[in-house]
């Protein structure tokens, strides 16, 4: 009987099973960031013990770091007080830290794989929930808790129970202007943003076979938005392409030897998932958010759900809240939605594909007045890539401000954020009430394509109408 | 490489009054923002010691007979609501090495347990007689024993209970998971050394 992925690198990482029956699973890269770690390494001076593989822990700073300004001292001491203590933390414990004078600075999810430290067959941890994002180079990779981030640094192991495996296949051809992010948005949407609870979701499929690196990782990104704390898609020629030649990737006779060593933990043919879902690629339309929550989404073409349709009093009572939140009237059209601020950026869609996709659509445009646009490479490495192909200026010149990398208006743990009821038309992964930093403000989800669309307009709307050309060019 | 077998503990007594003792109450949301659990030093049941002035409240805790206490006498259902470890951290950052009460919340306890602060239940009419021994001589030195499972002083003794399993771990120093990671030494450095870690290329150094 055939193995999937999951079992494979679950297999190739265990160290044995523990008393209380938990696998004691060995961690082979670890990264950390400035706001879940510094309460784990002081566990960690606590219990007198050093970080057992400093070379396998990696960190960054994201969450906290302005991206306006990034002088320091920073004007939040707290901010300032979060950086310092990882500083002398990564000092003290002899981990590498890409801090922002290195220039390969950037959000955690960002950097792993654009420097290709996230490798096939891995597993990777971090104290963030959007670690699922790893997963996409053929890596298992999950969020953890403060006390498991003290557990790796001190024994590089974590005592875990494997999930189960459901392989959701995206067959066929997506359609001109239906992106990564549409694909995620539709299956949570489908699936229900707790259907994915006790799973990992392997991505297969035609449509994920033909899609890029960096849509698999917008992809496994939100797979914790459906609740599958890991999101994987099997490492083939596209994930080592993507590899080859990036500053921790292997070269010469060991790139040779680590490529047949990936293709060995993909999932065999006869390999068996505890469930498979089939999802027609023909079917996915650009799909927005309309609720908080993000199963609460339709297609660029529909209309706001009424509480009544729902399938049961609990989800009725959540329409009806969300309508209320959201000050939506059911029934009522998505696009044509003015929106106050558009956001381009996070660890779901702050990649270079994503702002290459954008930039040749806005060139010699404006938005729409009125309209707050912020752009915001979620790393230094996206960020020069983008200022020497030109894209940085197209996406000012069209009246974005063009920021510094950080994970920005996705979680309001900075200077970014939403004021008063504002809503915004928001790249990234979460649409929780007040998540953008202001209690009342609202988070419309939405694909690139389509925030660049809506930032033109001034309201939600359909990027293959704005940019026809999407239709002949795309795919 | 076990941690330290937590067997008996000694020391003056405080009481906490009061049925459902919430997290929120121990711990206040705006101290969560913090670099280290070791800040949470001093804020435990903060709301319910001091007012907005910072003035004292009067709460037993900051009674001078209760000065340099270190187990907490506490109500039914201690530590219910949200499930933050900063809760049983701030108290055991504050100094707090045990805990007796009616019963716990279940996550509280497991918080608790897993970063060495035994919480043991006692009954109701138990409780209020270390209550009265307690107003009447709150210099008293008490003695919580996980082997004998009694909390006692020089005039009494009373039984506690606590889960067979956490006791277990309390004794014999493997409280915190991260023992039972460090039990296979030569297996996780096999496994490191068969599994490549990212190196930085040589060109790029």
């Amino acid at each position: 009987m055939g193995k999937t992925l999951y079992q494979k690198v679950w297999e190739a990482h265990t160290v044995g099973t523990l008393p209380d029956g938990r696998t004691q699973l060995f961690i082979a890269t670890h990264y950390v960031h400035e706001v879940t770690s510094p309460q784990a390494f002081a566990m960690l001076r606590d219990l007198g013990l050093p970080v057992l593989h400093p070379e396998r822990t990696f960190a960054t700073v994201d969450h906290i770091i302005p991206t306006d300004n990034q002088t320091e001292p920073f004007a939040d001491p707290r901010a300032a007080a979060m950086l310092n203590a990882l500083r002398r933390n990564c000092a003290e414990y002899g981990v590498r830290f890409f801090d922002l004078p290195s220039g390969r600075q950037g959000i955690v999810h960002m950097i792993g794989p654009e420097l290709g430290i996230t490798q096939p067959g891995m597993t990777i941890v971090c104290g963030d929930s959007h670690t699922a994002t790893h997963g996409a180079m053929g890596a298992i990779a999950m969020g953890i808790g403060t006390t498991q981030v003290r557990d790796t640094l001190a024994t590089q192991t974590l005592a875990l129970s494997p999930l189960k495996v459901r392989q959701v296949r995206v067959e066929g051809t997506l359609r001109p202007g239906v992106t990564a992010k549409d694909v995620a948005l539709h299956i949570i949407g489908l699936l229900g943003a707790d259907g994915g609870l006790g799973y990992a979701y392997e991505f297969a499929g035609s449509a994920i076979e033909h899609m890029d690196m960096d849509g698999r990782l917008t992809l496994c990104n939100l797979a914790i938005e459906g609740a599958a704390r890991c999101g994987y898609v099997c490492p083939d020629e596209t994930t080592f392409a993507y590899l080859k030649g990036r500053p921790f990737a292997p070269v010469g006779a060991a790139w040779d030897a680590a490529v047949e060593r990936w293709k060995s933990f993909a999932s065999d043919a006869d390999a068996v998932y505890d469930d498979v879902v089939r999802i027609a690629a023909e079917e996915i339309e650009p799909t927005v958010t309309w609720g908080i929550s993000p199963d609460m989404s339709v297609g660029i073409g529909g209309v706001v759900p009424a509480p009544a349709d729902a399938a049961d009093e609990e989800k009725r009572a959540a329409r009806r809240a969300a309508l209320e939140y959201m000050k939506l009237s059911a029934g009522q059209p998505i696009k044509g939605l003015p929106v106050d601020v558009v956001f381009i950026g996070s660890c779901t869609n702050g990649r270079i594909s994503d702002f290459r996709a954008v930039a040749p659509l806005l060139r010699g445009r404006r938005i729409a007045p009125g309209i707050r646009a912020l752009a915001v490479p979620g790393s230094q490495m996206t960020a020069r890539q983008c200022e020497q192909e030109g894209i940085a200026q197209i996406f000012r010149d069209a009246g974005f401000e063009w920021r510094l990398p950080g994970c920005s208006m996705c979680l309001a743990m900075n200077p970014d954020k939403l004021e008063g009821a504002q809503i915004c038309a928001s790249t990234s992964n979460r649409n929780f009430k007040g998540r953008q930093g202001s209690p009342t403000g609202r988070t419309l989800l939405m694909s690139p394509l389509m925030a660049a669309a809506t930032a033109l307009t001034g309201c939600v709307s359909d990027p293959r109408e704005v940019f026809p050309s999407l239709a002949t060019d795309q795919q | 490489m076990p941690l330290q077998s937590i067997i008996s503990l000694s020391g003056k007594a405080v009481p906490v009054p009061g049925a459902n003792m919430d997290t929120d109450r121990i711990i206040p949301a705006r101290f969560l923002k913090c670099i280290t659990f070791d800040e949470l030093a001093g804020t435990m049941f903060y709301d319910d010691r001091f007012a907005a002035d910072g003035s004292s409240k009067g709460h037993p805790l900051d009674a001078p007979q209760h000065a340099g206490a270190s187990i907490i006498i506490g109500g039914e259902n201690f530590g219910c609501g949200s499930s933050r470890e900063h809760a049983p951290q701030a108290i055991k950052r504050s100094g707090i090495r045990a805990i007796v009460a009616e019963s716990f919340a279940e996550i509280f306890f497991g918080n608790s347990s897993g970063i060495g602060l035994p919480c043991v239940r006692a009954s109701a009419e138990d409780l209020a007689a270390i209550s009265a021994i307690l107003n009447r001589a709150p210099e008293t030195t008490w003695t919580l024993d996980l082997d004998s499972m009694t909390f006692s002083c020089h005039e009494a003794s009373f039984a506690v209970r606590m889960p067979a399993e956490p006791r277990e771990a309390f004794m014999q120093g493997r409280w915190d998971a991260v023992v039972e990671l460090m039990n296979a030494p030569d297996k996780v450095a096999q496994l490191a050394a068969e599994l490549p870690a990212p190196t930085l290329a040589p060109a790029q150094t």
